[in-house]
């Protein structure tokens, strides 16, 4: 059964059929990602770490391929390294995410991959970056990608406001991410966050038998559903209609 | 090998006994023969000038400029042998445009100069190729704010807050000394580039010159353009009757 459409993957390839996140807020942005790892039906790791340090103040989700996007990643650090060095500074998180999408698009025929760039600077202060499967970079007060996401654009879009705090971001986060592993078949696991601020990177953790729950928590069949009187109205109405 | 000289200056790849590269000081040479270059970085934005020397009255006026742009924000001055100043200005545009293509946003001068210093060094190891003739002002406002630097024919490259180059450059110096850089603004300094040009331009020896100007900053917009022809107007004649009033 194969149900990733958005990458070709070679038979028994390692697949981070995913759930990842990063949303900007005023002091900094927070990075999130599921902790699947598939390879087919089977879960190779449970426990991945999706969320890859580049540089001190900037990390990257990675979806796709796990090889091919742990390469990429390595690739980037290396020249993220080189560039700090010749330059004496760190490097702004729109130069990362350049680089990233320069490998993705120039090898788009051999690769699987789908990145979220995300972090702080000293320039622009804090900043995501999308680059989806083809190698495109686009700039966003938030982005979310892997397979889980497309289940959870509508409550993204319908919840996400600027001018979030600290923590109503990583709220925001976790629970759009248990929802995105709640129905995506290929993402669960723990929900792993970093936030990414000027004074520090955090690191989060909720473990899977703690993750946040819907309606779905509660037990529904056979319990008194009290009949809106608004429903009710409104059925009928579109009988008289 | 014949009997003149000690033999040391014949290649760049050759130390002197005390070790002194002569191929790049006879470059320094060539360098001291050429019209002033100079530059003025205020606090916000640069100013270029060069005084050209017309050897003939049949060129027509403002050809074979001296100042080049090497990327929207960024200028260069030459002086020196002005095909070397060309080649080099042509590295520069190289180097910023493979910066965009790389990073997708503007270089700062740091990294043009940086890379433009190594390409200037490497004449100077090998025997085949001589040393650059010309000493280089770049001036921009990057994202660090305004740039000045001074690369010479070793391929050392200082930053500066003034920089003067050429065959004027010790009078220009002891002018640019006396400004206050961080109060000037720059139509000041437009006004100021262009006195120091005029001042150190020697009538005795060369019959005429040209002025060349350039600025970059926030009356351009961040964009390296020559001096408008009423602020060009303006500072030539104020640098004409500073002249008279100095002589």
């Amino acid at each position: 059964m194969e149900t990733i459409d958005i990458a070709r993957l070679k038979s028994g390839e390692v697949n981070l059929g995913t759930s990842i996140m990063a949303v900007q807020f005023k002091d900094g942005v927070v990075v999130g990602a599921d902790s699947r790892t598939t390879t087919g039906s089977y879960i190779a790791n449970r426990v991945t770490d999706k969320l890859t340090h580049v540089h001190e103040r900037i990390y990257c989700c990675r979806s796709g391929s796990a090889a091919d996007t742990q390469a990429i990643a390595d690739i980037v650090h290396y020249y993220l390294q080189l560039h700090t060095q010749m330059s004496g500074s760190p490097p702004p998180v729109h130069t990362a995410a350049t680089m990233f999408q320069k490998l993705c698009y120039e090898n788009k025929d051999a690769l699987s991959a789908g990145i979220i760039v995300a972090g702080w600077d000293k320039e622009a202060g804090p900043s995501v970056y999308n680059i989806p499967l083809g190698g495109g970079l686009f700039k966003q007060p938030w982005a979310i990608g892997g397979s889980g996401s497309t289940y959870v654009y509508g409550y993204c879009d319908a919840t996400y406001q600027e001018g979030w705090d600290r923590d109503q971001t990583v709220e925001f986060v976790k629970n759009t991410l248990a929802l995105a592993m709640s129905r995506d078949g290929s993402s669960g696991g723990v929900i792993r966050m970093c936030v990414i601020t000027e004074d520090k990177v955090e690191r989060l953790f909720v473990p899977g038998d703690q993750l946040p729950k819907f309606w779905q928590g509660k037990e529904v069949l056979g319990s008194e559903v009290p009949r809106s009187a608004e429903l009710a109205g409104a059925v009928a109405m579109a009988v008289d209609a | 090998m014949t009997s003149i000289g000690t033999g040391y200056d014949l290649s760049a790849s050759t130390y002197s006994p005390d070790g002194r590269i002569f191929q790049v000081e006879y470059a320094n040479k060539a360098v001291e023969n050429s019209g002033t270059a100079i530059g003025l970085r205020v606090k916000d934005g640069v100013v270029l000038a060069v005084e050209k020397v017309v050897h003939s009255k049949l060129l027509v006026p403002e050809s074979n400029r001296r100042i080049q742009t090497i990327d929207k924000h960024v200028g260069l001055a030459s002086a020196g042998y002005l095909a070397d100043g060309r080649n080099l200005s042509n590295r520069a545009r190289d180097e910023a445009s493979g910066f965009r293509e790389n990073y997708r946003s503007p270089p700062t001068l740091q990294y043009i100069v940086d890379r433009l210093g190594l390409y200037v060094q490497a004449y100077t190891l090998y025997s085949s190729v001589r040393p650059f003739g010309c000493s280089t002002i770049l001036g921009a406002v990057d994202k660090n704010g305004p740039a000045l630097y001074v690369i010479e024919p070793s391929g050392v490259a200082y930053g500066y807050r003034g920089a003067a180059v050429g065959k004027g450059r010790q009078l220009a110096k002891t002018e640019l000394e006396k400004l206050k850089f961080d109060e000037l603004s720059m139509r000041e300094a437009v006004m100021e580039a262009a006195r120091i040009i005029y001042l150190v331009h020697d009538d005795a020896k060369e019959k005429d010159f040209e002025l060349e100007m350039s600025w970059v900053g926030t009356e351009t917009n961040g964009v390296h353009l020559p001096v408008p022809k009423d602020l060009f107007d303006e500072a030539s004649r104020k640098a004409k009757a500073a002249l008279e009033d100095f002589e």
